[in-house]
């Protein structure tokens, strides 16, 4: 498999040609530092991204919490967890740093409040 | 007219104002105010709930509410004390007040010592920027569609085109994504992004979201909703060129334009607004032309980065409490500074020297995108500091320091020039 990944380490934002299968990459070209050269590595073998967004609570006052994943989720499962975290409902009161959704997905991460709903 | 008194009144309680509130009360120990018009503290990062803040200020990378919260968190326990709901009307500078409007107290005048400035800025609308076609419902500045979507729970649209790449306009469109929205076009003017890579990968490529660049929108369509967009590519003059026009069907569109300091209140007290930032002219102390009143964050100049508004805004505390206490460094003489090569604007604009010599740090942009430079500031010929630069982007705001001790003239100029090339 061949792509194209855009670095995002820096503002200068190299483009980097990898092919290979997952973790077996046979020829990378493009990048321009030891950082770049490790971060297209992940991001073609295992692409991963915080995930924000928001859960819904019983507060009339407060009607959304801002959450985030506590570690990146992989990208692919992104969507998925957006389907779990909807049906979510907070009950208020909520803390920052509340664990709202355990292991969301099977990922291993957990949702968290990034906010507080009194 | 309810009364309150106090040694710095604040007015906007965002980044800008909480970074200042906690400089001040640490510095004085006196009484500071901050006056918010929302009901809870924090300001836009409060429906920023994106992460990539606090990278430079906390080493590590939070969420726009976790930022708010520790600078808030942190002003609450050192006593500082917040009027929310209170909308400022008026501020007569001479006589240190500023009138609010509060739900509870009616009228209020509050009467201090120091103002500082943080309003912050608002978004360049619709009007601004003069898109023909009807005007249907269904048209919104990508912030206000974010406080509806982060904060309100209430989804703006289905199918939704972007105008302008802006890193809001991107992340919004992630946003609405996730949220089950379908985001059609995003749509520059310029060759280039506004916004960082970054959020152009993360937000864009990672959902297949077409970016179109040198396209622009010709006409809205719709009469009680938006039914559609035109838009086509621009020549190098940026007027659309007629035979790229093509359809987008839609019943939103989001518009990340860019923004403006909001400075009515500055304007009214007469204070001097530099015509390049929007925003009141400030020297190194964050003091602008009238001497109470001092100014931080993007009313001052529109930030990338909130971090660099917290370390600007953090002087505008501890100078304005300086102020209020009456030991804020003697003016001996006041220097400007003078945007050189390849400098659009400079800020602080002036620096006031003092017979204590100091370190100043001047920020500015670049007028284009350039490589291998030199940042040179120099007082006539004299050198006060120069480093090299291996890449600078208007997108990307400069600095350089050097000490006020060195400064002889009457004007400091800061110019980036290729290297080998300074005279």
């Amino acid at each position: 498999m061949k792509k194209e990944i855009i670095c995002t380490v820096c503002p200068i934002g190299c483009h980097i040609a990898v092919e290979g299968e997952g973790d077996n990459i046979i020829s990378m070209e493009g990048y321009g530092c030891k950082r770049g050269e490790q971060y297209a590595h992940a991001e073609f073998a295992h692409p991963v991204r915080i995930l924000t967004t928001t859960v819904k609570t019983d507060s009339e006052k407060t009607p959304l919490i801002p959450v985030r994943s506590d570690k990146p989720v992989p990208k692919e499962k992104i969507m998925d967890c957006m389907a779990e975290i909807r049906k979510c409902l907070a009950k208020a009161p909520v803390g920052v740093y509340d664990i709202l959704i355990e292991d969301v997905c099977d990922t291993g991460v957990n949702i968290v409040a990034t906010g507080a709903v009194k | 007219m309810y009364n309150l008194t106090c040694d710095v009144a604040i007015i906007g309680g965002g980044p800008a104002g909480l970074s200042a509130a906690v400089a001040a009360k640490k510095e004085s120990g006196g009484r500071v105010l901050v006056i918010e018009r929302d009901e809870s503290i924090g300001g836009i990062l409060q429906q920023c709930i994106h992460p990539g803040f606090g990278l430079t200020y906390f080493k590590e990378e939070l969420t726009g509410p976790e930022y708010a919260g520790r600078f808030a968190d942190e002003a609450k326990e050192l006593g500082v004390e917040f009027l929310l709901n209170s909308m400022v009307l008026d501020m007569d500078e001479r006589a240190g007040t500023v009138t609010c409007v509060n739900r509870e107290y009616g009228m209020t005048a509050i009467t201090a010592k120091s103002i500082i400035l943080a309003m912050g800025c608002r978004e360049r609308t619709r009007a601004n920027i003069m898109i023909p076609g009807s005007r249907p419902a269904g048209v919104y500045t990508a912030g206000s569609a974010q406080r509806l979507v982060n904060r309100q729970n209430e989804m703006v649209g289905k199918k939704v085109v972007i105008l302008g790449s802006g890193d809001i306009g991107m992340i919004m469109a992630r946003r609405m994504t996730l949220e089950g929205a379908k985001v059609l076009a995003v749509i520059e003017l310029m060759d280039y992004l506004a916004g960082l890579t970054r959020n152009k990968v993360q937000c864009l490529d990672d959902f297949e979201i077409p970016l179109y660049l040198s396209h622009t929108i010709t006409k809205i369509e719709g009469y009680q909703r938006v039914k559609g967009v035109y838009f086509a590519k621009v020549d190098e003059n940026k007027k659309p060129i007629q035979e790229t026009e093509q359809y987008i069907e839609c019943d939103t569109i989001l518009l990340s334009v860019g923004l403006i300091p909001e400075n009515e209140l500055t304007r009214k007290a007469l204070i001097d607004i530099s015509s390049i930032t929007n925003g009141p002219k400030v020297n190194q102390y964050m003091q602008t032309s009238s001497e109470n009143v001092f100014a931080c964050g993007n009313v001052v100049h529109v930030n990338d980065l909130v971090d660099n508004v917290s370390t600007e805004s953090i002087k505008a505390g501890k100078f304005a409490a300086q102020y209020a206490m009456n030991t804020l460094p003697k003016e001996e003489k006041a220097v400007e500074n003078i945007a050189g090569e390849n400098v659009r604007y400079l800020c602080p604009q002036s620096i006031s020297v003092s017979p204590e010599s100091e370190k100043v740090s001047l920020y500015f942009r670049v007028l284009h995108p350039d490589q291998n430079v030199k940042i040179i500031a120099r007082d006539g010929d004299k050198v006060l500091a120069s480093k090299k630069r291996i890449r600078v982007n208007p997108g990307e705001m400069e600095e350089i320091t050097f000490n006020t001790g060195y400064i002889s003239g009457s004007s400091v100029t800061v110019e980036v020039v290729k290297e080998g090339q300074e005279s």
